[in-house]
């Protein structure tokens, strides 16, 4: 069993369904995404998606378009995302850090070269979003022989077959897009992604996060109710964009939503 | 191919309803009809002599789809796509456009069969090709402004999967080019290889043999796919493919993937691509925003690395020469992307005797182009 899985399967145990933030790494600026990390664990974060930038970030809406744009502005690079998670690992052994992003980066870094770097650096898992099974055997080889989970997609028009197909792939967690479109879409339904992860807990073992269109306490509770962990992105990021001129009220004003989804999750 | 998963099962439904009606009678037959009476097929091959002497060696063919309905190769993808969408049941289409060729040409057949159509076009090249914007709002598309990442072509396909991806039950999305995951690259080929077939029984008709060589431009590529793939068993006949070298591939402000370029992924499938070392897509240029793409088909990927084709580039300065040449010795004004393969044409031309010859694909009509051009010559209009 991963790290991942083992700490997702610990927090369980407890009953405690990990609240797992997204940032894209170098938003607003480089120097601000370790100290953004560890603010977030501190407000209960019990894993971290760290975005890896691209210019083409064809499955984010606007918002995290934006945070995109604003760390390449700054160049951030694979390399430098790695750097970060070395940086924040000094003070963290802990908390999960999943890369989250597109292929195109890992595949100009070379698969054994990234797989060999990021588990030097601390890193656990590796999403990349517009990378389906089919075309992931040599990235998975290349992630497992270092220990690193390759982490996939789920989407409500995932067949049966595919969501079995997948689960063979995945280890750590699988993510299921709660909703047909892109981050930081329109509200919920929460009726149907209750369906939707009863029938991907059928057909597998693996801890099931739920994401996309979690944005406030409500939401979260409402998804931590069925899912192991509750996945939030572009309302983190909002925030952090309402403060690009008041860079020092960042890591609080994350931390604040967090806290607050925390709590409503934990008074299940 | 390399989607995310939401669209995994939409692109398979896409495959098999393509897989089914391009081997249905009906289809096919609904298909030629358009092509015929609505498009202007078959367009005609024409000898260009004094192009010819002008080059001073081999005779120059051109396949005018300058000549089709709404002024390009484009609209025979278009009229394609659109009949399969309708045959889906979709009532919305999406397109992205660069230049605003295949968004005129989608926004024309969407007009035709009445249905509704939103085209991305980044901000930038709003602002270049108004005149298209114009056009297409009349025939009743919306064209929404694209104002993320370089504002161009590449950020109006992101857009335009954004839109797919969240509209996908009702929504069928018109791809323009030879690009985008499968099975778009080999859809787009398909709708697009009438080019190929007619010149082909054309040339055998008019010089009795097929050609020697056979010279197209290259920005995603589907012109060139569609006029080489009934070739690529004709080992006698040689084919280049022509990139746009902008301000030269040393200047590296250029958009010429397969000359300069790296493998890569992107817009769902692997082919070589415009990017820096850490794996972002760079701006690329070109004088004329049709080849302005940093992507290329995966078709052209493979047929450069077995060999099959040949890759060149051409720069604005000499796309812009042969542009005014053809307007002046033949009276046929060219698109500044076919400018590029009339461009490499003379050259390869001068290098020939005069009994061979050389098929152009002259893909598009330089109407749209003329505030560009005068405005390199200082000309206001």
């Amino acid at each position: 069993m991963s790290r991942i899985e083992g700490h997702l399967k610990a927090l369980a145990a407890r009953n405690r369904v990990a609240l797992v933030p997204f940032v894209t790494a170098g938003d607003p600026n480089p120097d601000m995404t370790v100290p953004l990390m560890h603010g977030m664990v501190a407000a209960g974060a019990d894993m971290i998606e760290l975005g890896v930038p691209f210019s083409d970030p064809m499955a984010d809406g606007p918002v995290i378009q934006r945070a995109s744009e604003r760390a390449l502005q700054h160049h951030t690079s694979l390399r430098d995302v790695l750097g970060m998670v070395g940086r924040f690992r000094e003070k963290d052994p802990v908390t999960p850090v999943i890369l989250m992003g597109y292929l195109n980066p890992v595949e100009a870094m070379g698969y054994e070269r990234f797989s060999r770097e990021a588990a030097e650096a601390g890193v656990d898992g590796l999403l990349t979003v517009d990378l389906p099974p089919e075309e992931a055997d040599d990235l998975v080889g290349a992630l497992k022989q270092r220990a690193l989970d390759p982490i996939f997609l789920l989407a409500p028009t995932s067949t049966g077959k595919r969501i079995e197909r997948i689960c063979e792939t995945a280890s750590g967690y699988v993510y299921y897009v709660s909703v047909k479109g892109i981050t930081g879409s329109a509200n919920l339904a929460i009726g149907e992604v209750t369906r939707k992860v009863e029938a991907i807990r059928a057909l597998t073992g693996l801890p099931v996060g739920v994401g996309f269109g979690i944005k406030d306490p409500q939401s979260a509770q409402a998804i931590a109710r069925i899912s192991d962990a509750v996945i939030v992105g572009s309302a983190l990021i909002r925030r952090i964009e309402e403060r690009l001129e008041t860079p020092e009220t960042i890591v609080p004003a994350v931390a604040e939503l967090l806290a607050g989804m925390r709590s409503a999750m934990d008074s299940i | 191919m390399f989607v995310s998963e939401t669209l995994m099962e939409p692109l398979d439904e896409l495959r098999q309803a393509y897989e089914k009606f391009m081997v249905d009678e009906a289809f096919l037959a609904e298909l030629d009809r358009d092509l015929a009476d609505y498009v202007g097929r078959p367009s005609p091959l024409y000898h260009a002599q004094r192009l010819s002497q002008e080059a001073g060696g081999a005779q120059i063919f051109l396949k005018r789809e300058d000549l089709n309905h709404t002024g390009a190769h484009k609209i025979n993808n278009t009229i394609g796509q659109a009949l399969l969408a309708r045959r889906m049941g979709k009532t919305r289409i999406i397109a992205e456009t660069g230049a605003g060729q295949h968004g005129v040409a989608t926004a024309t057949v969407a007009a035709r069969l009445g249905l509704e159509c939103v085209v991305y076009m980044g901000e930038v090249d709003i602002a270049r090709q108004e005149a298209n914007v114009y056009r297409m709002r009349m025939l009743g598309a919306s064209v929404v402004s694209v104002t993320s990442g370089s504002r161009t072509l590449k950020d109006a396909l992101n857009e335009a999967m954004r839109d797919w991806v969240t509209n996908v039950d009702d929504t069928f999305y018109i791809i323009g080019t030879v690009a985008g995951p499968h099975p778009y690259p080999a859809m787009v080929r398909d709708f697009q290889t009438v080019i190929g077939r007619e010149s082909r029984e054309q040339i055998l008709r008019q010089a009795g043999r097929l050609p020697d060589a056979l010279v197209a431009c290259v920005g995603g590529g589907s012109n060139a796919i569609g006029l080489f793939h009934p070739f690529l068993n004709d080992t006698e006949v040689a084919i280049y493919g022509v990139e746009a070298a902008g301000e030269g591939l040393e200047s590296g402000r250029h958009a010429a993937p397969l000359c300069a370029g790296k493998s890569g992924v992107l817009h769902g499938n692997r082919t070589y691509l415009m990017q820096d070392e850490d794996g972002q897509i760079i701006e690329t240029h070109s004088v004329s925003a049709g080849l302005d793409y940093p992507g290329v088909g995966p078709e052209h990927a493979w047929l450069r690395e077995s060999g099959r084709a040949s890759y060149v580039a051409a720069t604005d300065e000499e796309a812009l020469a042969a542009f005014h040449t053809l307007t002046r010795s033949e009276g046929i004004i060219p698109a500044l992307e076919s400018s590029h393969a009339i461009s490499y044409a003379m050259k390869l031309a001068a290098q020939m005797d005069p009994e061979k010859i050389i098929l152009v694909n002259l893909s598009g009509r330089g109407d749209k182009d003329m505030h560009t051009v005068a405005a390199l010559e200082g000309i206001a209009l």
